[in-house]
């Protein structure tokens, strides 16, 4: 059946996330949190974390232009994106901010814009695959959705 | 979750309070428990939002400290729990952790991305009763219950208790499997503090999930009863069952004593920590930085956390530290409790501080009522207590040294406090103001007892009204009678003598007290320490008086007797280790003030708690708040702070009793205005009458 079809499809689409470690176990958190009541509960999270966290980057990237860099306030803005990537389970998003604190500690200017560059890279994939993801289930049905894998 | 809510015995308490009226009932527990949610990140708002909801909880949500603060402000009783993020643009985490934990004593769970040991520590210190890393799962939250229960049952306890209970019913447990995420309760100092916490005990659980926090206010009287009580069975044999009998004070339970000995103990320990370095109290007395040495260590703590808070400015704090820890030049000995602001409000700490000078003062004598005239909020029983401490002291060295270096903390501190309503914080401005004078005056007359007394002080002053009462118990901090042999020279003749509570002229009061003290006086040697720390200059040392009055105790009017008699420029001689420290802190006070005018102690202790409402305007209610917060929940916290700077010190004892004096002391001294820069207290050479009112 074409939903069947649908369903799985979505399934093993959400699998890949947690296998290629772009979401995880948080991610489940927020799926437990949806119910009835909040059908698309992780959807609106995942929108509201998009449209706030891009105010963030936004102020990372000037002050990457600044000279000198302020690693201070970089690393306070990193830290506070950090936060919400953590908060949706956005797994090599955090990794990515893990990093650039990292340099940020060191004082290695280069090696935050590098890795700067890869995050943004890494936030629009998951940003993509995430509205993807949710545009399916939509179409699919919200009920079938109930049944959700669990991470292993 | 607790079926049983009849329990009924939660009967005191204001226990409706804790929930709605008629609200949730206790059976539905924890069901209903009402969260207020503090997070920058509109991200992670939104899922504790629902996680909490998730957990069957109420949940109010805010993106913004400040609208958190007023929330719960407006809403008194609104809210069970907190939980706020420690990284937020418009307010720190642990400072908004602190205005509540003082406003509102509710449990604050702190959390952050950070899982750096040293925010989680900060956590701890700042009073916070568990931290959670994010990301937050729903289980760690499924738990966050049982800190209003605990905090509600040991309150409850301590209302209900009459000693029948005995410690070893209450078990501390890790409650690791209760708290999923709170690594950071257990072990926790505070969770250790709270002994009393049953967990076996659902029952009590849930009827102390309805009661409100009942608060034992330490008034002066009931602290000379519990140092009477202490002094009678010996501060080594001290248990609170017994003591409790022995006050026999009815609707006083075994949990309030045994906190607040342990408040006791921890400023006896220290006082006869300081004292111990200096066999004289003069010397004590007159380095106030010495002292400060050892309570560097406590009082940064303190400091710091003050600092954080912003209550105490960072200079400020780190001027306190540096007094206290650079001057300590000949006196090290007292480790003048320094009235951590924060401790002060946030009783948490208060114990180690005071405790330490206080195990010797026990042993002595009788509670000298050091306070005794002490007008200012200095309550009797905050007198008592130092008097207490600076009889074990033996040396009032405690006191001198602490004075020193806890005068200018005491009195920043007091400053603090006093800053009419702003003192507190000098840069914090924070509500507490009204606090620290209160809290201030207490310990001043108490010296290093001052830390014990404060704290009970605190309670009262926070009254406002309580102030005053301080002066009528004289009796209470008879000043440690013993410490006055020590004293010798050391400015605290108040001595016992009620004649010499006749503090009014400050230099004079400090020669008082030293006298006195060694009389074994009432007199609060605190307050001479205070004067001893600015010898002469009379700043306004109105406060510094008033400590000693209080040590002339017994006099109904106490803390004038002690002054009066003095009147003379004589430094306090460093007997006042203990009162000096209340002392100072009264100075401090009323040294900020700038107006110094009260050299009548009794009238100044009043004086100095009313002027601080009055400058404090407004302070008032919030320093009754705090007050009665701190009261309610532990004995005195009266943290004592050092003072970093001479100046301050001077700022101190030149207002003795003058609020405004002590203020402006500590305000000048956080400017680092040199001011008198009496580097070296010594109490001998302190003239209570050179302090300019």
């Amino acid at each position: 059946m074409e939903r069947n079809q649908m369903h799985k499809h979505i399934f093993l689409m959400r699998q890949s996330f947690f296998d290629q470690g772009l979401l995880d176990e948080q991610f489940i958190q927020l799926e437990e949190l949806q119910d009835d009541a909040n059908p698309n509960f992780v959807e609106e999270v995942v929108t509201l974390y998009y449209r706030d966290s891009s105010r963030i980057i936004l102020n990372i990237e000037q002050s990457l232009e600044r000279n000198p860099l302020d690693f201070n306030k970089l690393d306070n803005y990193m830290h506070q994106f950090k936060g919400s990537s953590t908060s949706i389970g956005a797994k090599k998003v955090k990794a990515e901010c893990t990093q650039f604190r990292e340099y940020c500690r060191a004082g290695n200017g280069e090696g935050c814009m590098r890795t700067f560059q890869q995050l943004k890279k890494e936030y629009a994939i998951l940003k993509r695959k995430l509205e993807n993801y949710f545009q399916q289930s939509r179409q699919a049905g919200p009920s079938e959705t109930a049944c959700r894998p669990r991470m292993n | 979750m607790n079926p049983s809510n009849g329990k009924g015995s939660m009967s005191t308490a204001s226990s409706s309070a804790a929930w709605k009226a008629g609200d949730v009932v206790p059976d539905q527990f924890p069901a209903g428990l009402r969260v207020l949610v503090v997070d920058d990140d509109p991200t992670c708002l939104v899922i504790l939002e629902k996680m909490l909801r998730a957990c069957l909880y109420e949940v109010t949500k805010c993106n913004r400290a400040e609208i958190a603060l007023s929330l719960l402000r407006e809403n008194k009783n609104g809210f069970d729990i907190v939980i706020s993020d420690v990284h937020m643009p418009d307010m720190d985490g642990f400072k908004l952790l602190e205005h509540i934990g003082l406003e509102m004593d509710l449990p604050v769970i702190m959390m952050s991305a950070d899982d750096g040991k040293n925010v989680v520590m900060k956590g701890v210190t700042h009073g916070a009763c568990d931290y959670l890393i994010k990301p937050v799962r729903i289980e760690a939250l499924r738990n966050i219950w049982q800190h209003v229960v605990r905090k509600r049952k040991n309150e409850w306890r301590e209302l209900e208790q009459s000693g029948s209970v005995e410690e070893g019913d209450r078990q501390q447990k890790p409650c690791d499997d209760l708290d999923y995420s709170s690594s950071a309760n257990e072990g926790n100092w505070k969770s250790s503090k709270k002994r009393k916490d049953e967990e076996e005990e659902t029952e009590e659980r849930d009827d102390s999930s309805t009661l409100k926090k009942p608060r034992v206010v330490w008034s002066v009287e009931l602290h000379q009863q519990f140092v009477a009580a202490v002094n009678q069975l010996g501060i080594d044999k001290a248990v609170p069952k017994k003591i409790l009998e022995l006050m026999n004070v009815p609707g006083l339970t075994r949990e309030n004593v045994a906190s607040h000995l342990q408040k006791y103990r921890l400023y006896l320990r220290r006082l006869s920590g300081v004292s111990q370095h200096h066999s004289s109290l003069n010397n004590s007395f007159m380095s106030p930085e010495a002292t400060f040495g050892p309570m560097s260590s406590l009082n940064g703590l303190d400091l710091q956390t003050l600092a954080v808070t912003g209550q105490l400015p960072a200079q400020s704090l780190a001027n306190l530290q540096a007094a206290g820890l650079g001057r300590s030049a000949a006196k090290s000995g007292i480790p003048m409790p320094l009235i951590d602001q924060r401790n002060l409000f946030s009783f948490e700490n208060p114990k180690s501080r005071f405790g330490e000078g206080q195990q010797q003062h026990l042993s002595s004598s009788k509670p000298m009522n050091l306070l005794h005239g002490i007008p200012t909020t200095m309550e009797p029983k905050q007198l008592a207590s130092l008097h207490q401490s600076a009889q074990s002291l033996g040396n009032m060295n405690v006191q001198v040294n602490s004075h020193g270096a806890q005068s200018s903390s005491l009195l920043m501190q007091m400053a603090k406090t006093q800053s009419r309503g702003n003192i507190l914080n000098e840069s914090a401005g924070s509500h507490l103001p009204t606090l620290p004078s209160s809290i201030g005056q207490p310990i001043i007359s108490n010296g290093i007892a001052g830390g014990v007394i404060g704290r009970n002080e605190i309670g009262d002053n926070g009254r406002g009204t309580g102030y005053n009462q301080v002066a009528q118990t004289s009796s209470m901090l008879s000043f440690p009678m013993n410490h006055t042999t020590e004293l010798a020279g050391n400015n605290f003749p108040i001595g016992s003598t009620p004649g010499i509570s006749n503090v009014t002229s400050k230099g004079a009061f400090h020669e008082e007290v030293n006298s006195e003290i060694k009389s074994s006086a009432g007199f609060v040697p605190s307050y001479d320490i205070f004067n001893d720390l600015h010898p002469q200059k009379s700043q306004d040392w109105e406060l510094q008086n008033v400590g000693l009055h209080f040590n002339a105790s017994q006099n109904a009017n106490p803390v004038q007797g002690n002054f009066n008699a003095s009147q003379n420029a004589n430094p306090v001689q460093g007997n006042l280790d203990v009162s000096s420290s209340v002392l100072v802190h009264q100075g401090y006070s009323s040294r900020q003030q700038g107006s110094g005018q009260n050299r009548n102690i009794s009238a100044m202790g009043r004086t100095m708690f009313s002027g601080l409402e009055a400058t404090g305007q407004g302070n008032e209610q919030i320093m009754d708040q705090l007050l009665n917060n701190l009261i309610v929940d532990t004995p005195v916290r009266v943290k004592y702070e050092r003072f970093s700077d001479t100046s301050s010190q001077n700022a101190l004892f030149a207002d003795p009793f003058g609020q405004e004096d002590l203020m402006s002391a500590l305000l000048k001294q956080q400017q680092g205005n040199t001011g008198p820069a009496e580097p070296d207290f010594d109490f001998d050479g302190y003239s209570i009458d050179n302090i300019p009112v």
